[in-house]
């Protein structure tokens, strides 16, 4: 935890250098989010009675994804931890006090958090203001609002672990890129990064809500503006709880066995 | 011959406070300096000559060089090299002069020195003839030999150093711009590009400026010593007026200290 | 033109050392662009037509937008890697060689990785066209080459631009990604999908509806006025502003340093 809040601290002073960066972020974000919500529109105006999700649900949706991307998306890692395996110098974070899984756990969580932190809030707050049926909305009900938290709180833990798993997958092909340029487009179609994935065909749709990636945006955009709710938000939360365990437990198994080759190898 | 006359250059550089806060504020509004890189310097420098361009970290003499070599343009002041203003006529300016930077490469990291070599030739338009005359001169006198056929990457920095050399004079310039170029060297790639510097401006009358932080260069090499300092030049004169500030001095460094100190640079 | 064959065997010579992430490179663009592909299926799937386009209209749209995206890249992409050039002073090594900057630039990076995007482009443009219900004419090829050339131009512009601001900012230039990649995105949909705000300004500020919707609803029979089957033609006239600003961009270096 204090490991995570030094991270966090570090980022954000970091991160506020650059504030040019921080200005077109959010300019790409909002522009991004603007013309996907005009693409949807087009479509709902062609066949209205075909569109799986309310409109509104899906303009908040977008909004939300735009304003938490830096927090929930599944490709951004840092070159150094790669490095790091690749060159055999992980060997020495072993020298610290604390659990090496725990520490990049938490410096994963912290460049995410900062990111966001820096990020969200003139999106969120400019989004809030639009319009009707531009606008971002609150949820229906304060305790869907609560269940969104909880729930972006177990996709941050979720995309965290997934990541992980990314990282230490280098112990064994000894290369970063093959995993990352296939995994990359892949997840980000599953994850419903490219389209929402109640907007897949409806088999696939079912199929792709069980697995890990539908646990990290998915679940809790579509809490929060209220497509999923109720009982179906309550199991929807447990699978994420379920994944984010299951992941964290092949990370960490991957992590000792690559510690153990790394050992064994002499770096 | 180089020819400059009161230059003056400026740089503004921003500036913060540490700590989160700071970092905050910082998002509004920027503090800015400017600082004086050059101010109102003025030299000649004829056909043939070794300078020698010395003085301590950040006292304008990269400016310098870049402003010769056309790389930067001056706030104000004359300059002009062959002729030309350097950064008026670049493609022909350039076609004249070549620049080493002691730091930086230009060689290809991953492909033989030779495919470097054959590619600057295309640059530079060296007609085959001259170029293959020009590689062989430099193969010997700078003992390259096995070098050209080994990537750059695998080079050590003397080997690298030697082939960055040879790499600035394949199109016969008139003029070399020497920026550090044996930083990091050891003793025996030193000496060799010392007596390679030596011998080119005997042979083809090139005109050297090199600026160094490493007295022993300026001893064996520059006939002609330039002071610069906050931005000024501060002495023009030989190496022997630098010795007889301080004729009892036990080394080249306690020689350079000592002229620094003098000059209170 | 030498000189650029020149360096394109240099540069392969240099990839040549590292194989393997050459074919993940390959590997990993034709997955994304697979992908984009595949979520266009999925909307028409479940909608069949947007603003009155078939999924075989929008396909051959596409196909034209990522064959001269693919084009442009090809080329000027490595444009996007000169906030890099400028950081580390490698600009400075170009303003030392008696070659025009914009040549040099072009040659600096030269990225086979692109060659799979432009087979990846010829792949889609050819599908485009076989899907599409047009019946082609001579007149409607032409118009359809003047569409893929014109879309370049803009597309090059926009990674000259991209480089010439560099040289004023080096933090935030991803907000020029919206007019590259998220152009390619979408604009792979005809522009009046978005509306008419934005199909102005992508007529008069960043002229993609000059090579896209224009010509489109020409080549789909929508029109018949010669001026939307001329309308690429003024596409490259993009290039004017952008090449001053980059002018301005390499004057700025020049008396800033670095």
């Amino acid at each position: 935890m204090r490991a995570c809040l030094a991270f966090f601290r570090m980022r954000l002073v970091n991160g506020l250098q650059y504030r040019t960066a921080a200005y077109a972020g959010i300019f790409t974000q909002f522009f991004w989010g603007f013309m996907e919500i005009q693409l949807y529109g087009a479509f709902y105006r062609e066949n209205p009675e075909n569109f799986p999700m309310e409109f509104s649900h899906l303009v908040s949706y977008i909004w939300l994804r735009q304003a938490f991307l830096r927090l929930l998306d599944t490709w951004s890692t840092e070159q150094e931890l790669f490095d790091m395996i690749l060159n055999g110098n992980v060997a020495y974070e072993l020298c610290r006090p604390a659990s090496l899984y725990g520490m990049w756990f938490a410096r994963n969580v912290a460049l995410r958090l900062s990111s966001l932190a820096l990020r969200c809030w003139p999106i969120l707050l400019v989004a809030a203001l639009l319009p009707d049926p531009w606008g971002l909305r609150l949820p229906p009900s304060a305790g869907a609002f609560a269940a969104a938290v909880l729930s972006m709180a177990l996709a941050l833990g979720v995309v965290t672990a997934y990541i992980l798993i990314i990282y230490f997958s280098c112990f064994f092909t000894l290369s970063s890129e093959g995993t990352r340029a296939v995994m990359m487009p892949l997840v980000g179609l599953l994850a419903g990064e490219l389209i929402p994935l109640p907007f897949m065909p409806d088999g696939l749709a079912k199929v792709l809500s069980w697995l890990p990636f539908a646990s990290i945006s998915n679940a809790p955009l579509r809490i929060y503006s209220g497509d999923i709710a109720g009982a179906e938000a309550a199991g929807t939360m447990l699978l994420q709880a379920f994944w984010l365990v299951a992941l964290a437990l092949l990370g960490w198994w991957m992590q000792r066995r690559g510690m153990r080759r790394l050992c064994v190898q002499g770096g | 011959m180089i020819q400059v006359e009161h230059l003056t250059k400026t740089y503004r550089i921003s500036r913060r406070e540490g700590g989160l806060l700071q970092a905050i504020k910082a998002l509004g509004r920027r503090e800015t300096q400017s600082v004086r890189a050059l101010d109102d310097i003025s030299f000649h420098i004829s056909d043939g000559e070794i300078v020698g361009y010395i003085g301590p970290n950040g006292a304008g003499k990269s400016s310098t060089i870049k402003i010769l070599s056309g790389i930067l343009v001056p706030d104000s002041g004359v300059c002009r090299v062959n002729g030309r203003v350097p950064w008026k006529e670049r493609k022909r300016h350039v076609a004249e002069i070549g620049v080493v930077f002691g730091q930086r490469s230009q060689l290809w990291w991953d492909v033989p020195v030779t495919d470097s070599f054959a590619l600057l030739r295309d640059i530079y338009r060296v007609d085959e003839a001259r170029y293959r005359k020009n590689v062989e001169e430099l193969t010997e006198l700078l003992d390259l030999g096995e070098l050209l056929r080994t990537p750059a990457r695998q080079l050590s920095l003397g080997q690298r150093m030697r082939c960055e050399i040879a790499a600035s004079l394949l199109h016969d310039p008139k003029v070399l711009f020497l920026d550090e170029p044996t930083i990091g060297l050891d003793a025996v790639s030193k000496l060799a590009v010392r007596s390679f510097i030596r011998e080119r401006n005997r042979t083809h009358g090139t005109t050297v400026l090199l600026t160094t932080h490493d007295m022993q260069d300026i001893a064996a090499l520059a006939g002609r010593i330039l002071l610069i300092g906050h931005g000024k030049i501060l002495m023009d004169g030989t190496f022997d007026d630098v010795r007889a500030m301080d004729p009892g001095a036990e080394s080249l460094d306690a020689l350079a200290a000592a002229l620094y100190q003098r000059y209170g640079v | 033109m030498k000189l650029y064959l020149h360096f394109f065997s240099m540069h392969l010579k240099s990839r040549m050392a590292y194989k393997k992430s050459f074919f993940f490179s390959v590997v990993g663009q034709f997955l994304s662009a697979f992908a984009a592909v595949v979520t266009i299926w999925f909307l028409f799937a479940r909608f069949e037509s947007v603003r009155g386009y078939t999924l075989g209209e929008c396909m051959l749209c596409t196909g034209v937008i990522l064959m001269s995206f693919s084009l442009a890249e090809c080329f000027f992409r490595g444009f996007d890697r000169f906030s890099r050039v400028v950081r580390e002073a490698q600009f400075d090594r170009l303003l030392l060689r008696p070659r025009s900057l914009i040549f040099q630039l072009i040659c600096q990076e030269i990225d086979f990785a692109r060659l799979g995007k432009l087979l990846q482009g010829a792949l889609m443009l050819g599908y485009g066209i076989a899907v599409s219900p047009v019946s082609w004419t001579p007149a409607r090829a032409a118009v359809l080459a003047g569409m893929v050339l014109g879309g370049t131009a803009v597309f090059a512009s926009l990674f000259l631009l991209y480089a010439a601001l560099c040289f004023f900012t080096l933090e935030g230039l991803e907000f020029m990604n919206v007019f590259t990649d998220g152009a390619r995105e979408f604009a792979a949909y005809p522009l009046d999908v978005y509306g008419t705000a934005i199909l102005k300004f992508c007529t008069y500020i960043v002229p993609y509806a000059l090579f896209q919707y224009y010509p489109l609803t020409y080549l789909l029979g929508r029109t018949d006025s010669p001026l939307c089957a001329l309308a690429p033609l003024a596409a490259p006239l993009f290039a004017l502003p952008c090449w001053i600003v980059w002018r301005v961009g390499v004057r700025k270096y020049q008396s800033a340093g670095s």
